[in-house]
């Protein structure tokens, strides 16, 4: 169902979506490698040890954050505290965000030939702002100007070992975090488990269209990486990314 | 005999008050538009003032409040860069010239968003007259000129809503440069187009540019239809004729 809303074919009133292309498509000399999943599902933790597996190995990487660019932040956390964003805002802000690391830092670095890990790339706004109410083909339009990661991970929890991770270890629930914002619930736990369960629908409606590399987030942290280690080393060429080449 | 006198010597009726009711139109969105906007309450009506800096812009608009006032209807005023969210963030970014433009671009979609929706969606709803100066157009005539995408330009001012009203105050740049000139004594940084190389040279940079914009207009005029009047007339003129196209508009015409 959620394959026939993204899928231009059958929503023939609408202008095709274009067909982002890669970074390897595009004739980059480096590779995007993205993680995306729930708060929770430990994506983070995985990004982070690939990234000392290729640091180690000598490597070129750069890691990159989702809305971790300082001139927006002061926007963001002003609107988020005077709770003054609306769907529409919430998601042209962080596109603006998104627009200046790509093109100051992500595109760089790639046509230097970097290999850039990122802790979520579009996706997690695609499923966000849909969430948010926000129409899909506008969202996407407005991230067209990017490309598409080469590789993307998608770790896949059930939905309650997720919440419990982070409703567990923090308690204190933000505000928009938890789409209280959206009126799902008045209490801020049960916000947040209809909000994170919507968003894996809309992440798993994402999964085939995008070529997700679904990685089963209930196993060890240890079989994850291994699992993420051979795909990444089967799919990009590693040596022809060491800093000093033979 | 003292009737007719008694009744010559009644204060005459005050002649009742010409207030004309606007008529409701429906509105619309270019695209997408915003989550849960109710279009159909919005009883307002919009009117933008497009033009360079220096076309008359808000001289126009300070005379439109004025009379819009002193007919009975409650107005409100609504530009770039004026967002409580972003506008001073905005400001910061271009004094640094800092940001790409793409960032740049949804910088100020951003402000203009907050803008729809925080002052524009509850003063239609709540039938006030709207003055735009400047709109999604000038946006787009910037972005143009950069060599943006059109249709992702489009895709991203879907959530603007279409105006009642949209007048381009039509000048060439070489009055524009006079203009500016009895009014700032220095040309603008970003009006004369300096980050785009142009020319080394301001003042020749400045007419190139906004050449390059009034090309952009005209293009864009085809699309979305605006009215393009002559600015290089007396302000009284120019108004007079503002003020009879909005009439119209009000009479639902």
């Amino acid at each position: 169902m959620e394959f026939a809303l993204s899928s231009p074919a059958l929503r023939p009133n609408l202008p095709a979506l274009k067909v982002m292309k890669t970074f390897a498509q595009l004739g980059f000399p480096g590779r995007l490698i993205a993680v995306e999943g729930l708060d929770g599902s430990g994506k983070s933790t995985q990004i982070y040890l690939l990234k000392r597996w290729l640091e180690l190995r000598g490597l070129k990487v750069f890691f990159s954050e989702w809305n971790s660019s300082e001139l927006v932040k002061a926007a963001t956390s002003k609107g988020k505290k005077m709770t003054l964003l609306t769907p529409t805002t919430f998601s042209l802000i962080h596109a603006t965000d998104f627009a200046d690391r790509y093109e100051r830092q992500l595109v760089p670095l790639l046509r230097a030939g970097y290999l850039v890990l990122c802790d979520r790339f579009f996706f997690t706004a695609f499923a966000r702002d849909i969430v948010r109410t926000c129409p899909p083909e506008w969202v996407r339009g407005l991230y067209s100007f990017a490309a598409q990661p080469d590789m993307t991970f998608f770790f896949r929890a059930d939905l309650e070992v997720s919440l419990n991770r982070i409703l567990d270890g923090r308690p204190e629930l933000k505000h928009f975090e938890a789409g209280m914002d959206m009126g799902f619930s008045t209490d801020i736990y049960e916000s947040f488990r209809i909000f994170q369960g919507r968003m894996l629908e809309q992440y798993l409606a994402m999964s085939r269209e995008f070529s997700f590399n679904v990685i089963d987030a209930n196993e060890t942290v240890e079989t994850q990486q291994a699992i993420v280690r051979k795909l990444v080393a089967d799919r990009i060429d590693l040596p022809s990314f060491a800093i000093r080449k033979a | 005999m003292a009737t007719p006198r008694k009744v010559r010597r009644l204060a005459p009726a005050p002649r009742t008050p010409e207030v004309v009711i606007p008529k409701l139109t429906p509105k619309r969105f270019y695209g997408e538009g915003i989550p849960g906007a109710e279009e159909e309450k919005l009883r307002g009506k919009l009117i933008v003032v497009e033009g360079a800096d220096g076309s008359g812009r808000s001289t126009q608009i300070a005379q439109l409040v004025e009379w819009l006032e002193g007919s009975g209807h409650a107005t409100v005023q609504v530009g770039l860069k004026r967002s409580d969210l972003v506008s001073e963030e905005l400001d910061k970014a271009q004094e640094g010239n800092i940001l790409s433009r793409t960032t740049l671009s949804l910088f100020y979609a951003t402000d203009f968003a907050d803008q729809v929706e925080n002052i524009m969606l509850p003063a239609l709803k709540a039938g006030f007259m709207v003055l735009a100066d400047r709109y999604i157009y000038t946006l787009m005539a910037r972005d143009l000129v950069r060599g943006m995408d059109e249709a992702w330009l489009k895709n991203l001012y879907g959530i603007a809503l279409v105006p009642d009203a949209v007048f381009y105050l039509n000048i060439t740049p070489e009055q524009l440069v006079q203009r500016n000139f009895a009014k700032n004594k220095a040309l603008d940084y970003w009006e004369s187009g300096m980050d785009l190389g142009l020319s080394r040279d301001m003042f020749d940079s400045f007419l190139k540019y906004q050449a390059l914009m009034a090309r952009q207009f005209t293009r864009l005029q085809a699309t979305y239809g605006f009215d393009i009047v002559d600015a290089d007339r007396s302000p009284e003129d120019v108004n007079a004729d503002l003020r009879r196209k909005i009439e119209s508009v009000l009479a639902g015409r």
